[in-house]
């Protein structure tokens, strides 16, 4: 409940303030978000499965954000920054789409 | 992993709520999730997942109804996990407004930012091709629009030129007014035709006679000159009676000076016993036209 709420609050914040994405991050906060939303999708599940534990959804939490934004920042040294951008973004939506398959199992029992 | 964690979920709940009936879900249960938990984590879930949902459809028939509602936290992870899940809202919303706008630009990868102005590139040297290729095309069209102008200019002015070459049309200008009066053989066919070439030869362009009866008789390169009786000219067939008034468009003073050389034409005439009176009007009116033959015979060549 209290993730909805901030997950809410946080949106609105963000379109109300409309800030600036400063340069050096642009091409690290997308896929941060898509690390962060894979993450907060394998929370819901463990949560809906009774699994869930909170120190290990905030080091998930930070570290997918942090080795993702690695990557980028690895591909961007070597030369191949689109590329596996691309492949991060690929794998984080396959795990997005397992977890919203493992939650609406739990949910809808099907 | 789940099968080895979720007998012990079944397990704690139930053992909970009689053994210590004051905390049924405290932070107190936590240390054994935690150390079971972590193993069936959210991080892994494609190596686990099969079995998870075998795990997951065998687990619920034992399990009492999902209760996830009731699932407690303690307040510091319930605070820390709020603001994580607030700050991804908060970036998801800053992305999407960095996303909307042109800024997009502005943090583009070197290479996409090579392909894109790739891109604009050749769309610009495709326009510019088209605009050349347009502007050549309306110079063209513009310059036979004005070449056909001229053109048209032109064969007015040449046919106005040899309309009053062939006598076609009437002309007025500068020139002179030559009369002949006769003396006792009157003038001449052959005094009249050197009067004319002479004046041609002077530079005349445009020249009619008139006597003082038979009317006027415009002169042009096949015009006759025949003597006719009685102190008369044929002229093309018009019988003109002295005095004869030769109008003539040209260059005055030069087809003046043509006429009074010495053994000219009005030094013919005088010896002849004859009148030659020459004036300068400052228009002379050549009105008399003809019908120009149209060839029967000769075609232009081109």
């Amino acid at each position: 409940m209290i993730a909805l709420i901030a997950l809410v609050v946080g949106v609105v914040v963000g379109f109300a303030l409309e800030p600036t994405v400063p340069t050096g991050l642009q091409a690290y906060l997308p896929i941060a978000v898509v690390a962060a939303l894979d993450a907060v999708t394998g929370g819901v599940r463990a949560w809906l499965r009774k699994e869930f534990n909170d120190k290990q959804f905030v080091i998930s939490f930070v570290s997918n954000v942090l080795v993702a934004a690695l990557m980028v920042y690895l591909g961007d040294k070597l030369g191949v920054g689109a590329q596996l951008s691309t492949g991060v973004v690929v794998v984080l939506g396959m795990r997005i789409f397992a977890n919203v398959a493992a939650i609406r199992q739990t949910l809808f029992k099907a | 992993m789940a099968d080895h964690q979720e007998p012990n979920d079944a397990g704690t709940d139930p053992a909970a709520s009689p053994q210590q009936p004051e905390s049924p879900e405290r932070p107190d249960q936590s240390p054994t999730e935690d150390s079971a938990e972590p193993r069936a984590g959210t991080d892994d879930p494609r190596a686990d997942e099969p079995r998870d949902d075998a795990a997951g459809e065998a687990g619920r028939d034992e399990l009492p109804p999902v209760r996830w509602w009731t699932h407690r936290l303690p307040r510091r992870s319930a605070a820390l996990i709020g603001v994580l899940v607030a700050l991804l809202g908060f970036a998801l919303a800053v992305q999407v407004n960095s996303n909307d706008s042109d800024q997009a630009l502005a943090g583009a990868r070197q290479e996409d930012l090579v392909r894109i102005l790739d891109t604009l590139d050749s769309r610009k040297e495709r326009l510019q091709q088209e605009i050349a290729s347009l502007n050549s095309q309306r110079q063209q069209i513009s310059s036979t629009e004005q070449g056909r102008a001229e053109a048209l200019k032109e064969a007015r002015q040449r046919a106005d030129d040899l309309g009053i070459l062939a006598g076609t049309l009437p002309a007025e200008g500068p020139g002179l007014s030559v009369v002949f009066s006769g003396g006792k053989d009157g003038v001449g066919a052959s005094v009249l035709l050197d009067a004319v070439e002479e004046l041609r030869g002077a530079g005349a362009e445009a020249m009619q006679v008139e006597g003082s009866s038979g009317g006027a008789v415009r002169i042009v390169a096949s015009t006759a000159f025949v003597d006719g009786s009685g102190r008369a000219v044929l002229v093309d067939g018009n019988r003109l009676s002295a005095p004869l008034t030769l109008s003539v468009i040209g260059d005055g003073s030069t087809m003046q000076a043509a006429l009074n050389i010495p053994g000219g034409v009005v030094d013919t005439v005088r010896q002849a016993g004859g009148r030659v009176s020459v004036r300068q009007p400052s228009v002379v009116q050549v009105s008399v036209t003809r019908s120009a033959p149209a060839a029967r015979y000769a075609r232009p060549v081109s």
